[in-house]
């Protein structure tokens, strides 16, 4: 596991951390896992969750918490709770933990506001330190944004973040726009999102010779906090030491407000990280161990993470209204009814599809319970997934003829101005996270919601969190490294397969490339991937098998169009998928032949039963 | 949904302000409890840009002084040439007052007078506790009706109840002129066109079963993404007290309501469906005499138990009532494939279903 690059400092622990609970409040379930070890060896153990109780009558979040850990009790035999308390350290083997530790993004997350004085330099970089941070960015604001001085202001006033970064400007550089902000944020005078009982917290994180002057403006007005430029010098981010203190903040400030917190923040042994934070930690360690490009997804109940490591650059997004719950309405609003429609394999009139998204929108924490439900719920998460990547590519944008140095978790790489890094051609691994994901019934079902949401190009190997524990390990990983590495490798991770995808356009049926696999057991199977097929063969967990392939002239598999492939392809508990559908991947536009598409392909690979 | 119960409202100014009653006054819904002002619009203008001098010199150009009033129009700055052909003048765009300049930037900023804001008790009651500077806590004894969804901001009026069972519909024909300014309840749908009479009537609220999204949509006139409502101004608020499509109300909410037709009721249609949930409401105040402070609402019970009435809150038996007649501890798989929590629902007909134990809600004051 790579070193913590959220919390300040590692907690010390004076008895051994061999049983451990750990929870991520989400914004709808809150979700325990037990970890102990067995031998020298970390495992998960059980698991049990509840819902995220943060409405009326609990109006606090640890009564969600308490009922998750009280499933594990069950389940396990072993005594944890004691009253409203976890028993902490192990009193014998079978009562307490040795350790409670959590994540939450309930309460909306972590919402901030971000200045620079130029938008695609400080403005960028104040961004990437917030979103690095776990934060949803829910504004940008910077000199020559384009909105005049008493917009921006207006702006200001209307936002209530949990927090300000503000920066701008390099160190000992012109003082005059970074002070000027400073007065609009004074003039604006804003409020926190949590009451007007207590200052907003502002972190200012800008040319160091301006701290004065802020000061002067704001340190009244807000809680400053000051620290390190996170732009010293043009070419040079210096994020780590902002990140440090949002983290801070995030734990006194914000979190301290949200229902139930504080006795959470009393009740955990290590302090509690914001959950994208932690999926972050984790996403970063896969990419970092295995030598990986991959792009990492958290589809949550409210939001979508995306993480990508390309070329050993690390980069979060968040899409904050893009979710499977709360959000799930705002899917439909973005992603328009069409879009959405175009993944149901029946026929449903749009009034009734309507108000049933509308009823998952008021009734967040209801789950699918017929087949046409769960198809319905995964058509929408195809397109939440695919908005949020689209974002995503979106921001990974950078500066021109800018070389940074970096932490590798700190920053992006930036070579060409507009050109994402996102490469899907060098992509290599997709990992899933969140329950729709997690918890489909048929892991099929994940990988084809990864793979038609992303048409992942070529050679893809595609993975899921089994169970949804990455933010748990994340957390886990600043306090025992070897704990959340076990866990990770033997309990988390489950490969799904690889995905085979020619990229190329014919006509339904004509020949897309001809393919020769032979599998671990000596049998070879030679065949024709015609356009419009899906054909998927078993290939089990850590089991490789030998494909060669020949393209049609037009068609490519990232040696160039027509240029064969013969390569090693890694199998999982689905197996091997060879996607003739093409890319880019069209439907049909007329209804019966997208039903009838839809139908055969989904056939083709058991997706769903009968 | 209770038919009596001791709610108590905190009310909160945006900003520190002025609180305008005490401790045990009796308030009504519509008197201003506290007030503020809020500050007004500011207008920053860079001077030192403008009369092209340096900013630690803006101080010499400027005729109005910091926190001195100005007009719009008035000048507020001038440079003193040797020709006057070449003097610049800097009039104010707004009227308000010179809040401050920076001599590091040369702007100064402008701010437009204040504007008042009045916050409102919202519920006939007392005020139990006073927030200094913020506002206050009124507490009433009242029948309380929590919706599911609802859109536009506080209100209050007459209950008329326009329907006679909980599953009729809604129709302009139950919308008559002399439903102005009331709280009108309806059965199981609200039509578009009924929502239109409902405009042209002026009618202070809505309360019904459900609408259609396709409705909302129109009504809103863009698709809600996320359900943080209560700013909408379509003419009145509504409330769903079930969900989206036609259903009928609970016959418990119908019957409580009912029971108060003519009385008058306080509601919200604020809906924040995130952390620190609001729902909207429907409050009706009891009598006055009737008030007892300290008292607090009966303690809501935890877990579900064989025998209680429930509802279902997830297709295909959405909006069906029946009562638990068995809790199985073991996960069971569902339709869908998924291993899931469930619990048996034995309807009024004899049926039997097993349905997941997230998708029913038990049904309250039962």
């Amino acid at each position: 596991m790579s070193a913590p690059t959220q919390v300040s400092e590692k907690p010390k622990f004076d008895h051994p951390l061999n049983v451990i609970v750990a929870t991520d409040c989400g914004s709808t379930t809150t979700k325990a896992i037990l970890i102990e070890k067995v031998g020298e060896e970390y495992r998960q153990t059980f698991r049990g969750e509840a819902p995220t109780t943060v409405e009326a009558p609990f109006e606090d979040v640890t009564r969600g918490v308490l009922n998750a850990i009280a499933e594990i009790e069950e389940l396990s035999g072993r005594k944890i709770l004691d009253g409203e308390k976890i028993i902490t350290p192990c009193r014998d083997a079978k009562t307490g933990v040795d350790i409670y530790i959590s994540t939450s993004s309930a309460g909306g997350g972590l919402q901030m506001m971000v200045t620079g004085v130029v938008q695609n330099m400080t403005g960028e970089s104040a961004q990437r330190c917030a979103l690095g941070a776990g934060a949803i960015v829910i504004d940008v604001l910077a000199s020559n944004d384009g909105r005049l001085p008493h917009e921006k202001i207006e702006r200001i006033r209307t936002l209530r973040p949990d927090m300000i970064l503000m920066s701008g400007g390099t160190d000992g550089g012109a003082v005059t726009h970074v002070v000027e902000m400073a007065e609009y944020v004074a003039a604006a005078d804003p409020r926190p999102r949590f009451g007007s009982t207590y200052k907003l917290p502002l972190v200012y994180a800008g040319n160091k010779e301006a701290r004065e002057q802020v000061t002067k403006t704001l340190g009244q007005k807000t809680a400053l906090v000051i620290t390190e430029n996170i732009r010293p010098v043009l070419e040079r981010e210096n994020l780590a030491p902002a990140r440090h203190k949002i983290h801070d903040l995030f734990l006194e400030h914000v979190m301290a407000q949200a229902p139930g917190y504080k006795n959470l923040i009393e009740m955990a042994g290590a302090p509690i990280m914001p959950t994208p934070a932690a999926v972050g930690l984790i996403m970063e360690t896969i990419a970092k161990r295995e030598h990986l490009n991959l792009i990492g997804v958290d589809i949550g109940g409210a939001t979508t993470d995306v993480f990508s490591v390309f070329e050993s650059v690390f980069n979060r997004t968040v899409s904050a209204n893009l979710g499977m719950s709360y959000s799930i309405s705002n899917v439909l609003a973005e992603a328009g009814l069409a879009n959405i429609m175009r993944w149901v394999p029946f026929n449903i009139d749009e009034q009734t599809l309507r108000n049933r998204i509308k009823n998952k929108m008021v009734r967040p924490t209801t789950i699918p319970q017929t087949l046409d439900e769960l198809q319905i719920e995964q058509a929408i998460a195809r397109e939440a997934l695919r908005l949020a990547l689209i974002h995503h590519k979106s921001l990974a944008t950078g500066l021109k003829g800018i070389q940074q140095e970096r932490t590798i978790s700190d920053v992006f790489e930036q070579q060409t101005s507009g050109k994402s890094l996102v490469d899907m051609l060098k992509l290599d691994l997709i990992v899933g996270s969140g329950g729709i994901l997690s918890h489909a019934p048929r892991r099929i079902q994940s990988m084809l919601m990864m793979v038609d949401a992303y048409e992942p190009l070529g050679f893809t190997m595609l993975s899921v969190d089994s169970i949804f524990m990455m933010p748990h390990l994340g957390v886990l990983s600043t306090i025992n490294e070897k704990a959340a590495t076990d866990v990770f490798v033997r309990d988390c991770m489950v490969y799904l397969g690889t995905c085979v995808a020619p990229i190329g356009q014919l006509k339904d049926g004509e020949r897309l490339a001809d393919y020769d696999i032979t599998f671990p057991d000596g049998s070879v199977v030679k065949d024709q991937l015609k356009m419009g097929e899906l054909r998927l063969f078993p290939l089990g967990l850590n089991q490789k098998a030998k494909l060669t392939m020949q393209p049609a002239k037009t068609v490519n598999l990232g040696q160039g169009a027509g240029v064969p492939v013969s390569r090693d392809v890694q199998g999982g508990v689905v197996g091997l998928l060879l996607d003739g559908r093409g890319r880019p991947l069209r439907l049909p536009a007329d209804q019966p032949a997208r039903v009838a598409a839809l139908t055969k392909w989904f056939k083709a690979v058991e997706l769903y039963p009968g | 949904m209770t038919e009596q119960t001791v709610v108590r409202r905190r009310r909160q100014l945006p900003l520190p302000g002025t609180v305008l009653v005490a401790v045990g006054d009796r308030v009504q819904s519509n008197q201003p409890v506290a007030r503020a002002e809020l500050p007004g619009k500011v207008y920053p203008l860079n001077l030192a840009n403008q009369l092209g001098v340096a900013p630690d010199e803006i101080k010499e150009y400027l005729i109005k002084k910091e926190g001195e009033p100005v007009l719009k129009d008035e000048i507020l700055a001038e440079n003193k040439p040797l020709i006057k052909w070449f003097k610049t003048e800097i009039k104010s765009p707004v009227t308000g007052t010179v809040e401050s300049l920076s001599t590091i930037t040369g702007q100064v900023l402008l701010r437009e007078p204040p504007r008042v804001l009045e916050l409102l008790a919202y519920v006939d009651g007392m005020v139990v506790e006073v927030h200094p500077r913020q506002g206050v806590t009124v507490e009433v004894q009242c029948s309380l009706v929590q919706g599911i969804f609802g859109i536009g901001g506080e209100t209050s009026g007459v209950l008329a109840i326009a329907v006679a069972k909980p599953d009729e519909p809604l129709t302009p024909a139950h919308v008559k002129a002399d439903m102005k300014g009331k709280i009108v309840v309806g059965g199981s749908f609200l039509s578009a066109e009924t929502m239109a009479k409902a405009k042209e009537v002026g009618v202070a609220g809505l309360v019904v079963g459900g609408i259609h999204d396709k409705d909302l949509r129109a009504l809103l006139g863009y698709d809600l993404g996320v359900a943080i409502t209560g700013t909408e101004q379509v003419g009145f608020t509504l409330i769903l007290t079930e969900g989206f499509g036609a259903i009928p109300m609970a016959q418990k909410t119908f019957t409580l309501l009912s029971t108060h037709t003519g009385e008058k009721a306080t509601i919200s249609g604020a809906t924040q469906i995130r952390a620190g949930v609001i729902r909207p409401e429907i409050i009706i105040a009891k009598p006055a005499g009737a008030v007892q402070t300290g008292a607090t609402a009966a303690p809501q019970r935890e877990g579900i138990r064989i025998g209680d009435p429930v509802r279902i809150i997830r297709d295909p038996l959405f909006g069906k009532i029946g009562e638990v007649s068995a809790l199985p501890s073991d996960l069971q798989k569902i339709p869908t494939e998924s291993d899931a929590r469930v619990l048996e629902v034995r309807f009024p007909d004899g049926q039997v279903a097993v349905i997941p134990r997230t998708n029913i809600e038990v049904i309250e004051g039962a």
